[in-house]
């Protein structure tokens, strides 16, 4: 091992963090990581040493570093994976090289997510109700299946009370605090509710169903450790909480009014819209697609009980940039929206009706038309877009009574 | 008639209930679904399915 600077950080009695934190990552495969990420990693010192996790593969040294600096790598005997996407198993390979463990752990999709992607065999697969003696203390294992990926898992160590919950209850955060009680709670809202929208709200059932179930696993949690962002060992209710509520999907008096432009019509209908909706009440954001990235607009999608969506028609197609933007938010398959669509044509019109047809896949509620104008909105389109404004805004606060 | 299960996602299929919202009526086997149905959970292809013991 070359020399470094990296250390592990104690987390608990036996228990290390042995991750890296990506400050300068700014695209994680699509979404928009403003505040970086981390990828979590921990080392278990009991009488089975043992590895939970490994980072993304250029972080590697960073992660053998800090286990270097508290225990030979040879002295490594079993890893876990729960999660094999590659921001957490990329360093596999090269750990299981470095370390030759006696044992590496997975849920059965995992094995086998692993052997694709790194030609990894000889797996030990896991599921809910396994438990392995690492001496001292003992891991057992929760099947979380599609939260967020069909190999996906939860390790609990009762030795120090940890539950090592893969991506549930993380976020994309690159801070030097370790824990959450250290950090700015309102960025802790934010940052977790970005990531339960854009990473898991299409499981949200299952989510739910997971939070429900986690009190009878008999599991005493004190300290919760996920594979990115900060680590909670204080009111670990909040961060469950935030999860609960945002899986919970409520409608709330929240507008989203998302649009593209071309020559500017598409954005003057969406400000009087927007005007309309704030005279009856609702907080408003309005995003135009050119600046805000589409995990942005998702972000407000979940945050909000209406989302209108407005785009110019262009070679007889809504405007490619919404179409990127609707296909992911579709995917997501957000839940109990009122949606509305608006735009702006020249002589066919199609992108207004194809905006609707994604809102109505979507199981949004369109109490409103399709409302769109020929080249340019006169005084009197701004003025009735504003009063569908009111009553889309009427509508929302019955909704949410 | 035996259900299936999704291994990717956990999803059972019943042929008691079959798919409605898929166009499969209920009391259909599942080897005859035709091979482009996919689970309605995961999206899953339906080689991805396993009978239930």
């Amino acid at each position: 091992m070359t020399e470094s600077s990296f250390s592990a950080v104690p987390v608990s009695p036996n228990v290390w963090w042995v991750g890296a934190r990506d400050w300068n990552v700014r695209n994680f495969h699509g979404y928009e990581t403003n505040r970086g990420s981390s990828y979590n990693a921990f080392l278990v010192i009991d009488e089975k040493v043992t590895v939970i996790d490994a980072v993304k593969a250029p972080f590697m040294p960073e992660m053998l570093a800090r286990i270097s600096s508290v225990i030979d790598l040879a002295e490594v005997d079993y890893i876990i994976s729960n999660h094999a996407e590659p921001d957490h198993s990329g360093g596999l390979p090269e750990l299981i090289a470095a370390a030759s463990p006696e044992k590496v752990f997975a849920s059965a999709a995992g094995a086998k997510t692993l052997a694709a992607y790194y030609g990894l065999a000889g797996i030990t697969p896991v599921k809910t109700g396994d438990s392995v003696s690492l001496g001292k203390g003992t891991v057992s294992f929760v099947d979380t299946k599609m939260l967020h990926w069909p190999d996906s898992m939860v390790s609990f160590y009762d030795r120090d009370n940890i539950l090592f919950s893969q991506d549930a209850f993380g976020m994309h955060l690159a801070a030097s605090p370790m824990w959450a009680d250290e950090c700015d709670p309102a960025i802790l809202d934010c940052e977790a509710r970005k990531y339960i929208a854009n990473i898991l709200n299409l499981q949200a059932d299952r989510l739910i169903s997971l939070l429900d179930a986690i009190p009878g696993l008999g599991l005493d949690i004190r300290i919760i450790a996920p594979d990115h962002g900060p680590l909670w060992r204080r009111d670990l209710d909040r961060i469950i909480g935030i999860y609960r509520s945002a899986a919970g999907q409520k409608p709330c008096k929240r507008a989203l009014v998302a649009y593209s432009t071309m020559w500017h019509a598409t954005e003057k209908l969406a400000a009087a819209l927007a005007e309309g909706l704030i005279g009856s009440g609702i907080e408003v954001k309005i995003c135009d697609l050119e600046v805000n990235d589409r995990s942005a607009v998702m972000t407000e999608v979940a945050r909000s009980g209406l989302i209108a969506f407005g785009a110019p028609t262009m070679n007889n197609q809504m405007f490619p940039r919404m179409a990127d933007v609707l296909c992911y938010v579709k995917g997501l398959r957000p839940k109990n929206k009122i949606g509305f669509a608006f735009g702006s044509y020249g002589w066919s019109g199609e992108g207004g009706k194809q905006i609707a047809a994604e809102l109505e896949a979507m199981g949004a509620e369109q109490p409103e038309p399709v409302f769109q104008v020929k080249y340019m909105p006169s005084r009197d389109d701004l003025l009735k877009m504003k009063d569908i404004g009111r009553k889309l805004g009427a509508a929302l606060a019955a909704r949410c009574e | 008639m035996k259900k299936y299960v999704c291994e990717v996602c956990g999803y059972v299929y019943d042929p008691a209930k079959g798919d409605p919202d898929n166009g499969i009526a209920p009391g259909t086997a599942f080897e005859d679904i035709p091979d482009t149905w996919s689970c309605p959970e995961c999206g899953a292809g339906k080689d991805e399915f396993t009978a239930q013991d």
